[in-house]
């Protein structure tokens, strides 16, 4: 794998030497080290700040949260089960394999823990209409879902190569009462959808809340959008101690922009015996330039309202990714993961296309759950992981999402017309 | 001093209001970009904004967002941006420059060496769109160095606070965005406008220029009435689209619409 290239800011110092965990996380401005912050026009300072205001306050309101929590457990369907895999574990002969499953979760991924807490807050400040952002669609239904239940309007941005890669959650969207809008700009995938979803929240800003849909863009977002999927690490913990006793020695999470790792690694952050193994989309090989990994061969930079690892020329302009999966097809990350990776807490790795294809059939003959082709990316790293470790380890994938969405995308691979 | 607070010194002994065009470096082909530039000041333009292309123009409309992606197919650099200022320089010493866009390309170039080089090139004045002041100092601090300005944005969502934060950091001039939308959107309220800048002004006596969505000679005139300077920018890169395949068309057809807006803000 490349490394990254060594990076200053001026009158900033690389993060390297600062212990993780010294104080929370990000500061107050939003910076993860030299990542994270706030890099959006002036007429969208205010909105954020004011969103920021409004985040804050419910954080620490009993009522807001035991409203989040009923949603999580009557509405989601948490605590999503941690599930042992053992035929899987037994033919990969190595360490024991438990798989988090998200995608049991109302709607098929975890995408609905974030959009179940951002809605609630919509409500709390008074803003009518949502719109989102989406490449696979996922974070599109659970925005869309959120706004049904509370009878909001709700406006979706995906990129026109991703609305015919996922017709199904399109066509969900669409019955849900929402409007998906084709986005033709650019490379018409993830990071255009989010330029048009920015353009169309600094217009209708009065009324409207964004819901961002992982843990990137401008504070208080990627901390806020952890706050919500954190509650997947938090269960993991619990969940694990009551069935092995232990901590995992390893958390595997795939990562696009990084909300279900972050989501899973979060509430793990301090115990340092645990490893963190962050999953990018190898496309057709980092060797190829073909791929979606900014953390493994990508370099810093500011896009989409913060500075973190980028995919990008040495202009400075934002290059195109390739994934199978539509969920990894972005070109940046959320900037806690840059954070994790210059500080060493946390490894990235990148999985192929074909090596995740691998991983989607292996996991569906052997165990019976068809995962998403986005955790497919996490299964296919844990079986590596797993086969050099004994067998009284314990790794946990986080299996994000359900991998009906993909059906289609798998059946064209291997010429068949469903 | 700096060329910019020059040009407004000299501009208010006249009473008179500035004229600022904005076009795209490198739009719809390099070549075309220095003489127009020269033709824009010809026609009556105070300063020059030189859009620096980017990938992903967020704040944006339609029509810059275009404008960017026909100069990223000549792969213009904010290199190459530099050699036009350079170029534009050898006949022209006085036109104060601004480039405008986004942070990107400068974070990659590194601030103090992008600093050093623009000045070198000419530059003036730096808008960075996405760079509010909270994440500022390092860039205008090396570009403080230069006597480079680093010109920041206000808008109809800024309060008190924020007039007063961004007036501390600014220097040039400050560019007011006349509504909450992106570049070329048709939503502009001459009244809001005068209303926010009597504001403003209690914080700042830096001049203020107005842009987004001013599209003919009236409105330029009627933003002039409340304004420093009259920044234009979708209106002539609209035009510029419309030419794209009959480049030397292009500087006579920007002048004109310059000119009739010049007129039009000095009669006023």
């Amino acid at each position: 794998m490349n490394s990254c290239k060594e990076y200053t800011v001026v009158g900033q110092t690389r993060p390297t030497e600062q212990a993780t965990g010294a104080g929370p996380l990000p500061d107050e401005r939003g910076h993860f080290g030299i990542y994270g912050g706030r890099f959006v026009a002036e007429t969208l300072m205010p909105p954020l700040n004011e969103l920021n205001e409004a985040y804050q306050k419910y954080l620490k309101d009993p009522d807001f949260q035991a409203e989040l929590d009923a949603d999580l457990a009557h509405f989601v369907g948490r605590p999503s089960p941690l599930y042992f895999a053992e035929r899987l574990s037994k033919q990969v002969g190595g360490a024991r394999i438990f798989l988090k499953r998200e995608d049991l979760n109302h709607t098929g991924a975890h995408k609905i823990n974030n959009t179940v807490g951002q809605a609630l807050l919509a409500q709390r400040m008074g803003k009518k209409r949502i719109i989102a952002e989406t490449g696979a669609g996922q974070h599109g239904v659970a925005s869309a879902t959120v706004a049904a239940r509370m009878g909001m309007e709700c406006v979706v941005y995906m990129g026109e190569e991703d609305i015919r890669r996922q017709a199904i959650n399109v066509y969900r969207m669409r019955l849900l009462g929402a409007e998906v809008v084709s986005v033709t700009s650019g490379s018409k995938t993830l990071k255009d959808a989010l330029n048009e979803a920015m353009r169309d929240w600094v217009t209708n800003v009065d009324n409207t809340f964004y819901i961002i849909g992982t843990v990137a863009g401008p504070h208080p977002y990627p901390a806020m959008v952890r706050d919500f999927q954190a509650v997947i690490g938090r269960e993991t913990r619990r969940q694990i101690m009551d069935m092995a006793g232990r901590l995992p020695d390893a958390l595997v999470a795939c990562v696009g922009g990084g909300s279900n790792a972050i989501g899973l690694f979060y509430p793990f952050i301090n115990d340092t015996d645990v490893a963190l193994h962050g999953v990018e989309g190898g496309g057709e090989g980092i060797d190829t330039g073909r791929h979606a990994a900014p953390l493994c061969a990508g370099s810093p930079g500011v896009l989409h309202g913060n500075r973190t690892y980028l995919m990008e020329d040495s202009d400075g302009q934002i290059i195109e990714t390739h994934s199978i999966s539509a969920g990894l097809d972005y070109p940046g990350v959320g900037p806690e993961h840059a954070w994790l990776k210059d500080t060493g807490r946390a490894q990235y790795a990148a999985v192929t296309d074909d090596e995740a294809m691998q991983a989607f059939h292996q996991l569906t003959r052997v165990e019976g759950i068809m995962p998403a082709l986005e955790s497919s990316h996490a299964l296919a790293h844990a079986v590596k992981l797993a086969a050099g470790m004994d067998s009284d380890k314990i790794i946990v994938v986080n299996l994000s999402g359900r991998g009906d969405k993909d059906v289609h995308t798998v059946a064209a691979l291997e010429g068949i017309t469903v | 001093m700096s060329r910019i607070k020059g040009r407004f010194e000299e501009l208010a002994q006249q009473q008179r209001k500035a004229l600022i065009p904005y076009i795209t470096a490198g739009d719809p082909q390099p070549d075309v970009t220095v003489p127009l530039l020269h033709s824009l000041v010809e026609a009556g333009a105070d300063l020059l904004e030189i859009g620096v292309p980017f990938s992903d123009p967020m704040a944006d409309g339609p029509v810059i967002q275009a404008a960017c992606q026909r100069a990223l197919e000549h792969h213009v650099t904010l290199h190459q941006v530099l050699d036009m200022v350079t170029e534009f320089r050898t006949t022209d010493a006085t036109t104060p420059i601004i480039l405008m866009g986004y942070l990107n390309p400068i974070e990659v170039w590194g601030y103090a060496d992008f600093a050093s080089a623009a000045a070198t090139a000419g530059v003036d004045g730096v808008l960075t769109v996405d760079m509010p002041p909270e994440e500022a100092a390092a860039l205008s601090a090396e570009l403080g160095r230069h006597d480079i300005d680093t010109i920041f944005l206000l808008a109809p969502t800024s309060d008190e606070q924020r007039m007063e934060l961004v007036s501390e950091v600014a220097s040039g001039f400050l560019y007011y965005v006349s509504f909450k939308g992106v570049t070329g959107a048709n939503r502009l309220d001459v009244a809001s406008v005068g209303d926010k800048l009597q504001e403003l002004r209690k914080h700042t006596a830096l001049p203020i220029g107005v842009g987004f969505g001013i599209r003919d000679a009236e409105s330029a005139a009627s933003v002039a009435s409340v304004a420093d300077a009259v920044v234009i920018g979708s209106v002539l890169v609209g035009k510029i689209a419309e030419l794209a395949e009959r480049p030397t068309d292009i500087p006579a057809a920007l002048s004109a619409t310059v000119a009739d807006m010049r007129s039009a803000i000095d009669a006023a």
